[in-house]
């Protein structure tokens, strides 16, 4: 081999080869590449979020009231703590994951599978906590009626509480025949998901009831949406009123603006996918732990390289938790 | 591969005697500042909703400043920023500072304005 390579007269000076730049190892320090460039994706998804949200800012959702939901309690308003449970999940994990690669330096196999393992568990109840977040955000709760200019109009009593719109609407029979392929032009089908109610339904079941009030998506001065008086309401409804909305999807949100609504989808489930890549991951490393992948290497560096990925899908979610839930 | 860690959080206020027990550390420290970031997003004192620090009301910055702390520890200890060397702490960290300063700063401003003009209809600044 002597012949084949060129001697250059650097060996063992700085240029000559074999320096780690940074004092970190290729891997590691391309894993810091990865994670600085998707950072700066996520930076822009979220600084996206605040140019939409100062756009509205007298008319964005509260967080508080958008995600109430804990499983298991149904209708009992608990805002907050679901999430909170999903972020103490997520920082445990980091911490099972940094016990890991502790391990790993200390070439203690059984501990890293150990660690490895309730990782895999913590983000796996991360991701389905998540789906079922979206499951319940898509869902909805008390139902809204979209007005002709995009806006959303929420119903209250007049003590203030929210009413849902199948305890006031009312029922009008009507035929509804299925809009079939053979009857229309070919590319045709139907427009979207019906509503449990209509909006001529919805109007009817608000007139008879006086109790029932309007509120707009307005911030007043205390900063809650705006109450209507019933006149107003009345006529807000049946002047502005187009359709009725329930739940939320990408293009209607009962809960305010759509945008909301789409940011949502976009941020989380963009955190999401890399949970579950980083689930994924996970288990990849965690049986090649197993099977003595890293033992034969004599190190455990992939280990910390999905460590570092993982920590930073963890502190994603930091960001997400307070741009999303807490502002 | 030699792994010294570095034991000290706090600026050396507080030394660990294991690197396992500075993890657990900064676990209860993590979950410390979860719990009052949530204790305040559910309870929202009026003390800080009413008061106003530059343009945001003070809560926000509370939570913003929490989440920074956050983030710090998870990026120094966990993920052991802590020891490496400071060229790769300062080329990671600062590419952010300058570039998201400046994307928030841009964004937000923009986003003002066009609620500016949504809401009375009439150009405040030409730029």
């Amino acid at each position: 081999m002597e012949t084949t390579v060129a001697k250059t007269g650097t060996e063992g000076k700085t240029w000559g080869g074999g320096n780690r730049p940074l004092n970190a190892s290729y891997g590691k320090m391309m894993m810091w590449f990865f994670i600085v460039s998707d950072a700066l994706t996520f930076s822009g998804f979220i600084a996206s979020y605040g140019f939409s949200r100062f756009k509205f800012i007298d008319a964005w959702p509260i967080a508080d009231e958008v995600f109430t939901h804990v499983p298991f309690l149904h209708g009992v308003p608990a805002p907050m703590y679901y999430v909170a449970f999903m972020t103490f999940i997520l920082i445990f994990s980091s911490v099972t994951m940094v016990l890991a690669v502790d391990a790993g330096h200390k070439m203690q196999k059984n501990k890293v599978i150990i660690y490895m393992f309730f990782t895999i568990i913590g983000g796996a109840i991360f991701v389905g906590s998540q789906a079922w977040e979206w499951a319940t955000f898509i869902k909805g709760d008390y139902g809204a009626v979209e007005t002709k200019g995009g806006k959303i109009i929420q119903f209250l009593d007049t003590d203030g509480k929210r009413v849902a719109l199948k305890d006031f609407a009312i029922a009008i029979p009507s035929e509804r025949a299925t809009h079939e392929r053979k009857n229309g032009v070919w590319y045709d089908t139907e427009a979207e998901t019906q509503t449990t109610f209509t909006y001529e339904e919805v109007k009817k079941g608000f007139l008879a009831h006086d109790n029932l009030l309007v509120r707009t998506q307005y911030l007043d001065e205390n900063g809650e949406p705006t109450v209507l008086s019933r006149d107003a309401s009345v006529d807000k409804l049946v002047n502005d009123g187009k359709l009725v909305v329930e739940g939320a999807n990408l293009k209607h949100n009962e809960y305010g603006h759509p945008l909301f609504a789409d940011f949502f989808f976009f941020i989380t489930g963009f955190h999401g996918f890399h949970v579950f890549s980083g689930v994924l991951i996970n288990i990849i490393v965690f049986f090649n732990v197993i099977i003595g992948t890293y033992e034969r290497r004599g190190h455990y560096e992939m280990v910390e390289k999905v460590g570092l990925y993982w920590h930073f899908v963890d502190l994603v979610w930091v960001f997400v938790f307070t741009f999303f839930y807490l502002v | 591969m030699a792994h010294e860690h570095k034991l000290a959080i706090f600026r050396g206020l507080l030394k660990f005697k294991s690197n396992i027990q500075k993890i657990w550390g900064v676990f209860a420290f993590l979950s410390i500042i979860t719990i009052v970031e949530v204790y305040l997003g559910i309870t929202k004192p009026e003390y800080l909703t009413e008061t106003r620090w530059f343009a945001m009301k003070a809560i926000n910055w509370v939570f913003i400043i929490l989440t920074l702390v956050k983030a710090y520890y998870i990026t120094w200890d966990f993920m052991h920023m802590r020891d490496e060397l400071k060229s790769l702490r300062r080329s990671v960290v600062w590419t952010f500072v300058f570039l998201i300063c400046y994307l928030i700063l841009i964004l937000l401003i923009e986003g003002d304005y066009i609620y500016d003009i949504y809401k009375s209809n009439y150009v405040k600044f030409d730029f």
